[in-house]
C-alpha cells in the first residue's frame, strides 16, 4: 500500500476536511502532508480556520459559510495536481543533548534487554543518526521523529506512567520523541535533556519543527544540571 | 485598577476567549469557550466583540466582588447566579456598583455559564489569544484556574446605553436532562461494524465523572469495531466535537484541549451542537442523530443570521439611546 494512488478525503464533522495520503509512516507521504500543508495555507486565505499536518494526513478546519465543502474539495485538488512545483524549505539540523538511563532514561535498561544488546550501546545507537520529524503534535513542541535502527524498534510500555518529567526522550516502535511538558505516556523513557522545547511567548514557539533534522548527543548528569 | 476580587474560585473557573487558532502545526490546541455560542452572546449583551475574554464558570462556587462600576451579563448554563444574594436574571445586562458581590450557587441545569464585562477581561495575550490552556499551563491568569484573591482587571468599555438589553428569550438554547446531538459519520466510521454504528445512533450515552476540557467519557452500549482493523490508527488532527472510541469500544467527545490523536473517530458533532456538549455534567444523557453536511450548514447559517439580527436589535437600541442624548 504505502501512498494512495487516490487522495482520500473525509469529513471530520461540518467544518473539518481530512486529506488522507496513505496508510504508513515514510518519508514520501509525510512531504506530500507538508507540501499541501504550506500551499493551502498560502494559495487558499479566506475560510481557512486551522491547517493541522500529521504523519499522513491533513486536517483543513474550515469555516462553510465562507468556504462551502465542494470548493474547498475543488481548490485542493487543484492544488494537488501542481504540489511537487512546492519548494519545501532546507531541513534544519539540531542537535540536542541528552543524559541517558539512571533516573533520567528508567526503562534503558529494559530496552537493553529487549534487544540484547548494552545500554551503552543502546546510547550509542540513538545517538548514531539524524532523525526527520514528521510532527509536532499530542502536546505543544512535542517532536515525533524517525526512524529508529532497525536494533532499537522497542514495543510501547503495557502500562503508561500516570507522569513523564519534562524533558524525557523517548521511543516506540520505530519512533523517537521528546515530551516537552511533563505529562502522562506509554513511551520507553531512555533520557532527559535540558533543552526547552516550547516557549509560548517565543516566535514561534517550538523551537522544532516538521521536516526539519534532530541528531541527538550524550552528556552528563553535571551538564544537565547546569 | 482592578475590576474584580475572587472571593471564592469555585469548582473551575478560567478566562476564555474563542480560542486559539493558527498553531496547531506546532502542538497548540485551540483551547478557548466550550460554549462559543453563550460567550458569543455574553460579549454582545455588553457591548464587546464577540471574541472578548470573558470567565469560564463551571459548575459552582464562584464568588467575585465587584471594585469598582461595572456593566456584566451572564449566559450559558443556569448555575443559580445571584448578586447579593438576590437571583440575578440571565441573558441580560446587569450594572454593577462597588462591592456588589456575584456568586454561583447551585446548578440548576448546564455545566458552564459565560460572565463577560464591558471592555473584556485583560490578561496578556499568548499567540494572539486570552484563552487558559490548563494542561499547557499557559494563557488566562498564568496559565491556572482563578484562585482566591486574584485581581481581575478590564479594559474600559462604555456599555450604559446596553443597560438593561436582553437576548431574545426564544433563541436561549434550552438545557435538557436528555440531549440530542447531531453528527456527521466519520471519518472513520468504517473501521466499524453495521451493528456497532447502530448502537452509537440507537442508545443513550451517560456522561461520567470522567468530563473535563479536554474531552468527555460515555458510559453505555458498546461500540463494535469490524474485527480486520486496529484499535489505533496513525495520529491525526483532531477537531471539538470529534467522538473517538478506544479500545474499551466505549466513546468519548473530544473538545479544545487536545491537537492529535490516533485513536478511531467515528462520527464528529456538528458546530451548533458544541455548545449543548459544553453543557454536560456526570449523569447527564446523550443521544447521537447522524445528518448530512448540508443540514449542518444550514443550521449553521441560521443561527449566525439570528446572531446577526440580534447585532441589529442592540444597534437600533444604541441609536435611540443617542436620540434621548441629543433631545436633552
Amino acid at each position: 500500500m504505502g501512498l494512495y494512488a487516490e487522495t482520500l478525503f473525509y469529513s471530520m464533522g461540518d467544518r473539518g476536511l481530512l486529506i488522507e495520503f496513505g496508510d504508513e509512516i515514510s518519508r514520501e507521504i509525510n512531504e506530500k502532508v507538508r507540501r499541501m500543508g504550506l500551499a493551502v495555507r498560502d494559495e487558499i486565505r479566506e475560510g481557512i480556520v486551522e491547517v493541522v499536518p500529521t504523519y499522513r494526513s491533513l486536517l483543513i478546519i474550515y469555516n462553510p459559510l465562507l468556504l462551502p465543502i465542494e470548493d474547498l474539495k475543488k481548490r485542493v485538488k487543484w492544488i494537488e495536481e501542481g504540489l511537487q512545483k512546492v519548494p519545501l524549505p532546507e531541513p534544519k539540523l539540531t542537535r540536542i543533548p541528552a543524559v541517558y538511563g539512571g533516573i533520567y532514561g528508567p526503562d534503558l535498561e529494559g530496552v537493553a534487554r529487549y534487544h540484547q544488546i548494552s545500554p551503552e550501546k543502546v546510547v550509542q545507537l540513538h545517538c548514531s543518526k539524524a532523525y526527520l520529524i514528521y510532527m509536532i503534535g499530542f502536546m505543544p513542541g512535542y517532536p515525533y521523529m524517525g526512524e529508529l535502527p532497525e536494533e532499537l524498534v522497542t514495543p510501547r510500555l503495557k502500562t503508561p506512567r500516570l507522569v513523564v518529567p519534562k524533558g524525557s526522550v523517548a521511543i516506540a516502535q520505530g519512533q523517537t520523541g521528546i515530551y516537552s511538558m511533563e505529562s502522562p505516556g506509554g513511551w520507553q523513557i531512555i533520557g532527559r535533556t535540558p533543552v526547552e522545547l516550547f516557549d509560548p511567548g517565543r516566535d514561534p514557539p517550538s523551537l522544532l519543527q516538521m521536516g526539519d533534522l534532530v541528531q541527538f548527543y550524550q552528556i552528563s548528569e553535571k551538564e544537565l544540571k547546569k | 485598577m482592578a475590576t474584580f476580587e475572587v472571593l471564592e474560585p469555585g469548582i473551575l473557573t478560567t478566562i476564555q476567549d474563542l480560542g486559539r487558532y493558527g498553531f496547531s502545526q506546532f502542538g497548540v490546541p485551540p483551547s478557548g469557550a466550550l460554549d462559543t455560542f453563550s460567550l458569543r452572546v455574553s460579549n454582545l449583551l455588553v457591548g464587546n466583540e464577540e471574541n472578548e475574554a470573558c470567565l469560564e464558570v463551571t459548575l459552582m462556587g464562584l464568588r467575585i466582588r465587584a471594585l469598582e462600576e461595572v456593566v456584566i451579563a451572564i449566559t450559558g448554563g443556569d448555575l443559580s447566579p445571584t448578586l447579593n444574594g438576590e437571583s440575578l436574571e440571565m441573558w441580560r445586562t446587569h450594572l454593577l456598583v462597588q462591592d456588589d458581590i456575584i456568586a454561583f450557587k447551585k446548578v440548576n441545569a448546564g455545566c458552564r455559564a459565560y460572565l463577560s464585562t464591558s471592555g473584556g477581561f485583560v490578561v496578556p495575550k499568548i499567540m494572539g489569544s486570552s484563552s487558559t490552556y490548563l494542561s499547557g499551563k499557559f494563557g488566562g491568569v498564568e496559565g491556572r484556574p482563578l484562585r482566591r484573591g486574584d485581581l481581575l482587571y478590564t479594559s474600559n468599555g462604555s456599555s450604559l446605553d446596553k443597560l438593561g438589553l436582553r437576548f431574545p428569550g426564544d433563541w436561549i438554547p434550552s438545557l435538557e436532562k436528555v440531549v440530542f446531538l447531531r453528527v456527521i459519520p466519520g471519518p472513520q466510521d468504517h473501521h466499524f461494524t453495521e451493528k456497532g454504528f447502530q448502537a452509537l445512533i440507537s442508545s443513550s450515552y451517560e456522561v461520567t465523572p470522567q468530563c473535563d476540557r479536554m474531552g468527555v467519557r460515555l458510559e453505555g452500549p458498546r461500540i463494535e469495531r469490524r474485527s480486520d482493523v486496529e484499535e489505533s490508527i496513525i495520529s491525526e488532527g483532531l477537531i471539538p466535537g470529534a467522538v473517538q472510541v478506544p479500545g474499551d469500544g466505549k466513546p468519548i467527545i473530544i473538545l479544545t484541549e487536545l491537537v492529535t490523536g490516533g485513536y478511531t473517530k467515528i462520527a464528529t458533532i456538528i458546530t451548533t451542537d458544541l455548545p449543548r456538549v459544553a453543557q454536560l455534567k456526570p449523569g447527564d444523557r446523550v443521544k447521537f442523530k447522524p445528518i448530512s453536511v448540508k443540514d449542518a450548514n444550514h443550521l449553521l447559517k441560521e443561527q449566525e443570521e439570528r446572531l446577526k439580527e440580534f447585532k441589529k436589535i442592540i444597534e437600533n437600541q444604541a441609536l435611540a439611546v443617542d436620540r434621548v442624548r441629543v433631545d436633552q
